[in-house]
Parts: structure tokens; sequence; C-alpha cells
């Protein structure tokens, strides 16, 4: 290469693992730009809400006093939801309070805040640019293009999510198949605090997350999910691609269909719609990684296909920032000794796979098969239901014994013995 | 409370609309004969794709929410689909 680059790192997309990655890097004194499409970092952006922030904390270790989290998880609840009844698992504890592992955030407010940490430590932030393609010189990645301009940089930390069209464009990375995709649809209510503490039955200080199976998606693969915000309670469908359109279900009747739900719709009621919005999900796992490193350039979080979904969880935000901290130690030590080819950023690959991300994805790595399983998403629901009625509905019928009972409620059920007992067997591995 | 339906809760949102620049072409004969057309009106969170009185496939794309589903699910070749342009689109202001 003969010109100058004009910077020793370009980072594109100012989410999660964007910002960190360029704070990293302008910390470890390399020039930085942080380039983003929207008009301002996190605008474009939406999870649902549920951070597991430990990552966060050890990076900055100010994070809980200073950056904009809304709520403290203390109350976390599993529910079958069916279409006239719900079944659930309530779990509350003050010591998750006191180890403030997993807090609610807003991405509107977090993304600006953590954008703020990289331009304080030297990055140079760019918003409202989107960056069209990368840029290649001698079969190398060398920059990135938008519009007319270019930029060349030593290395591109292709940090612009889900969709990954970097890095697709320029035929590093393939179209994930169908299944391991979702679309997330979600909505913010806006509600008093003291209006979602009562209703939530947590303290100001504590929040709930809430995750829900079944009725939710009418049998599609995915799930529900309602996080409480200081003032606000988000609220979620996610859906994978492949099942849905299998089944032809129509993404917005389904959401209507979830917050006209009694149990929701309680919940929700006198709420203020504030906002709605939908983002892709990966939720192929190991599976989906792929490659990460290659000549000059590096993907980190989604854009490098990194979610967990456990079916009680969806983990992408603290695998962003994880995966950001892995490419920006391998992009500093490239540097440094002047070869920043796909073998030079390999620092950034073992990083990755040594850290809480590349463990986690290898103990989860059964999880989508699992969750593949359509019996999770209507007739568990159901049956739980059907055992618990027959144990509370006291109707004057002669009662039976419980295990008596809840072999009628199993029989009546579409589930076989050596189904449950297989896909018992089968969660207790991949979970 | 009566749930709003999609095009109230894209009412709430804020949206900069680029006049001069749609982010989403179609093919409309590959994506009918193919049944993309179908898929991309059913799996839209935004309702952006509708079926016209002519049989076509409307496309109302000022109410993106740009999540990248339609991409996901056309068919190769039947939906050029790509972000608007820098600053552009819809800017969620919760997330
Ligand atoms: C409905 C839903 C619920 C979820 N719930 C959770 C949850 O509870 N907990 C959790 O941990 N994770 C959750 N996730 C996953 C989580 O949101 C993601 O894993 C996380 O946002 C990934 O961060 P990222 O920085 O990799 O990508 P993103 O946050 O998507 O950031 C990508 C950035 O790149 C920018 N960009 C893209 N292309 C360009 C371009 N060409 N030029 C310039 N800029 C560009 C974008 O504007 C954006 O700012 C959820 C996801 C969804 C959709
Ligand atoms: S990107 Fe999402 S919101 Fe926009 S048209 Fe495609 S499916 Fe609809």
């Amino acid at each position: 290469m003969t010109t100058e680059p004009d910077f020793d790192v370009i980072v594109v997309g100012a989410g999660m693992a964007g910002s960190v990655a360029a704070h990293q890097l302008a910390q470890a004194g390399l020039s930085v730009a942080l380039l983003e499409r929207g008009p301002e970092a996190g605008s474009k952006n939406l999870s649902g809400g549920l951070l597991q922030c430990q990552v966060l904390k050890r990076t900055f270790p100010d994070f809980l006093s200073r950056a904009p989290i809304e709520r403290v998880v203390d109350r976390q609840q599993l529910c079958f939801l069916n279409p006239t009844s719900h079944v659930a698992l309530d779990y509350a504890d003050q010591r998750l309070r006191q180890a403030a592992t997993a807090v609610t955030v807003s991405r509107a407010r977090l993304d600006p805040w953590l954008a703020q940490q990289a331009e304080a430590a030297g990055a140079q932030v760019m918003t409202g640019l989107r960056v069209d393609s990368l840029l290649r010189r001698d079969g190398r990645v060398a920059g990135v293009t938008s519009g007319s301009d270019e930029l060349l940089a030593r290395v591109v930390v292709a940090a612009d999510g889900a969709n990954s069209f970097l890095a697709r464009l320029a035929g590093l990375r393939r179209a994930p198949a169908r299944h391991q995709q979702a679309v997330g649809l979600k909505a913010v209510f806006g509600l008093d605090a003291a209006a979602i503490e009562r209703r939530c039955q947590i303290d100001p200080a504590g929040g709930l997350a809430l995750t829900m199976v079944g009725d939710c998606t009418q049998g599609v693969a995915g799930g529900g999910f309602l996080y409480t915000n200081r003032d606000s309670l988000a609220i979620g469908l996610v859906l994978n691609l492949e099942d849905m359109t299998r089944q032809k279900a129509d993404s917005t009747q389904l959401f209507e269909r979830f917050l006209a739900h009694p149990m929701i719709e309680r919940l929700l009621e006198g709420g203020r719609l504030l906002e709605y919005g939908s983002h892709l999900i990966n939720e192929g796992g190991l599976a989906m990684v792929g490659q990460t490193v290659f000549d000059g350039l590096v993907l980190v979080g989604d854009a490098a296909g990194l979610t967990i979904n456990t079916g009680l969880t969806v983990r992408g935000m603290d695998l962003a920032v994880g995966s950001a901290l892995a490419a920006a130690q391998g992009v500093a030590q490239a540097i440094a000794r002047d070869d920043t080819s796909a073998a030079g950023l390999q620092g950034c690959r073992e990083a990755f796979e040594g850290s809480f991300v590349g463990l986690d994805l290898r103990r989860f790595a059964r999880a989508p098969a699992f969750l593949d399983n359509p019996r999770l998403y209507g007739p568990y629901g159901s049956l739980l239901a059907d055992l618990l009625f027959d144990q509370y509905h006291l109707d004057l019928s002669p009662r039976r014994r419980a295990a008596a009972q809840a072999w009628r409620s199993f029989k009546r059920s579409p589930l076989g013995l050596g189904r449950l007992a297989a896909d018992l067997l089968e969660g207790a591995r991949a979970l | 409370m009566t749930v709003p339906s999609t095009s109230q809760r894209l009412a709430v949102n804020r949206f900069v609309l680029d006049e001069t620049e749609c982010h989403i072409a179609v093919d409309q004969v590959l994506a009918c004969a193919s049944g993309t057309a179908d898929r991309l009106i059913a799996c839209c969170p935004a309702r952006v794709y509708s079926r016209a009185p002519d049989g076509t496939l409307a496309i109302e794309y000022a109410a993106c929410l740009e999540c990248g589903a339609c991409l996901a699910v056309a068919d190769p070749g039947t939906l050029e689909w790509h972000y608007p342009r820098g600053g552009f689109g819809v800017h969620f202001r919760e997330g």
C-alpha cells in the first residue's frame, strides 16, 4: 500500500460492540474513527433490554453509577402462556439486586453514553454517515467507502449489526439461513414508576424480567418478553423467520394478539405507547459464527453472528461487548507488530475463543436445535395448565391422587411419554 | 386497553423521511411468481408491503423500521433492500 491510511482503525457501527471496540482501541493510543449511519449513536438500535452487565462493569468501573441504566433486575419470571391460562415460575431474590449482574437498558440512551466514552478516550465519532462498502486493495480490506468518499485504515472493525451487510457484500460472509434468524417486534409503553412497581411486585430499586413461551407466538418458534424500565414497560415478541414463513404467520397479527392477552393487557393497562420497533436477531448460536478475522478486517458483535438464545434469555449485548474487547486486544497487537493480515490478526480470534463469549457459545452449542422443537411452543404449556387445573378445580367429583391425575392429563395431551423423556433429556443437555 | 393497530404504533415513532431516495425496490414479476410477495406482506412488522388493487405489490417505504426481515425471507433476486442514506429513516428514542 502506498497511500498512508487516514486512521489506524475504522470501526463501523456505534452499537454496543462498535463503541466498546473504539473505546478500547483509542485508549490503547491508536487513531480511531467510529462511523455510524444513524443521526446519533443508538438511534437505529433496539434490543429487548435485559443486559447482562458484568463485562461492562469490568470495562467501566463506574458503569452502574454513571451509565443510563433503567433498573436492576431482581425478579425473573418464566411463563407458559396458553389461550385462556398461564403457568409461571416466579423467582425473586435480594441477592440478584446486590449482585446487580443484570439490568434493564434503553439502547437510545445507553448507546450514546458508550459512544461518548469512546469519544472521550480519543476516538473520532462521525454520525449520519452510512458506510456503503469495504474498500479492497491488493486483495485485502484497506478501508471503507461512503458515497464518493474513501477512508483508509490499517484495520476495519465491522460492528454493523445482525444484517452484517459489509462482510456479505464483500463476499466474506454468507447470508444466514432463515432458521438461524428471528425478527423481534417491540413496543414501549410509558407508565408511572409506582404503577410499574405495584403491578410487577418490585421495589423502586428492583426490576422484573418476564419471559413467555407458548400461545404468544401461536406455535411459531420464539417467545415473548416484558421488561421493566424506570417508567416504561418494554414488551416484545421474537419470531423465528423460517418457522414463521413456513406457518404463513403474520408478524403484526401475532404481535397484536399477544398484546391483547388478558395477562399482558392487565400489565399494560393505562400505558401510553411511546415507540414501536423491529430488528433482526441471530439465533444460530455457535453454528453461525464462522470466520471472523480476514486480511485487514475483524467482525464483532451481531455482525459476527453472535447471540445465545437459551429459551430463558436472549443474550447478544454482553457478547457484543465481550467480542469487542477481544477484537481490540488482537487489533492493537497486530498494529504494534505491523502485521494486519488475517494471520497477524489471529490474536483477535484467540482472545475471543478464550473469553466468556467463546466459552458460552460452545457451552450452548446445542440450544438452537433444542429450541427448534415445536412442542415447546404449545403442548407443554397446555399440559402444565391441565395438571394444575385438575389439582385446583374441586368440582365434587371424587379426587384422584396427584400422580393418577397427572397421568390422566398427560394421556389427554398430544405428547407421548417417550417424547417427554427425550425432550427432557435433550433440554438438560442443551441448556 | 385497546390494542393499537400497526399504523397507530408507527404514528408515535420518529422518522426522518428521505424524499429523494427510496431504499426498497422489488421485481414485481419475480416476487409475485415466487411467492415472495406474500411472504413479505406477512413478515414485515411495519406493513410496508401490501397488495395494490391491481395485484402488484405496493411499498410504503417511509414506514420501514429497518430490520431487514424482508430481505431475509425474500427469494434471491426478487428484492433490493439497503439501509436508507445516512441520517435518514427511523429514529428510535427508546430502542
Ligand atoms: C427484540 C430483540 C430483543 C433482544 N433482547 C436482548 C436482550 O434482552 N439482551 C441481550 O443481551 N440482547 C438482546 N438482543 C440482542 C441484542 O440487541 C444484540 O445482540 C446487540 O444489539 C448487538 O450489538 P451490536 O453492537 O453487535 O449491533 P447493533 O446494536 O445492531 O449495532 C450496529 C450498529 O451499526 C450501525 N450500522 C449498520 N450498518 C452501518 C453502515 N453501513 N454504516 C454505518 N453504520 C452502520 C447501526 O446503525 C448500529 O448502530 C435482542 C435483540 C432484539 C432484536
Ligand atoms: S426492513 Fe423490516 S420494516 Fe423495513 S420493509 Fe423490511 S421487514 Fe419491513
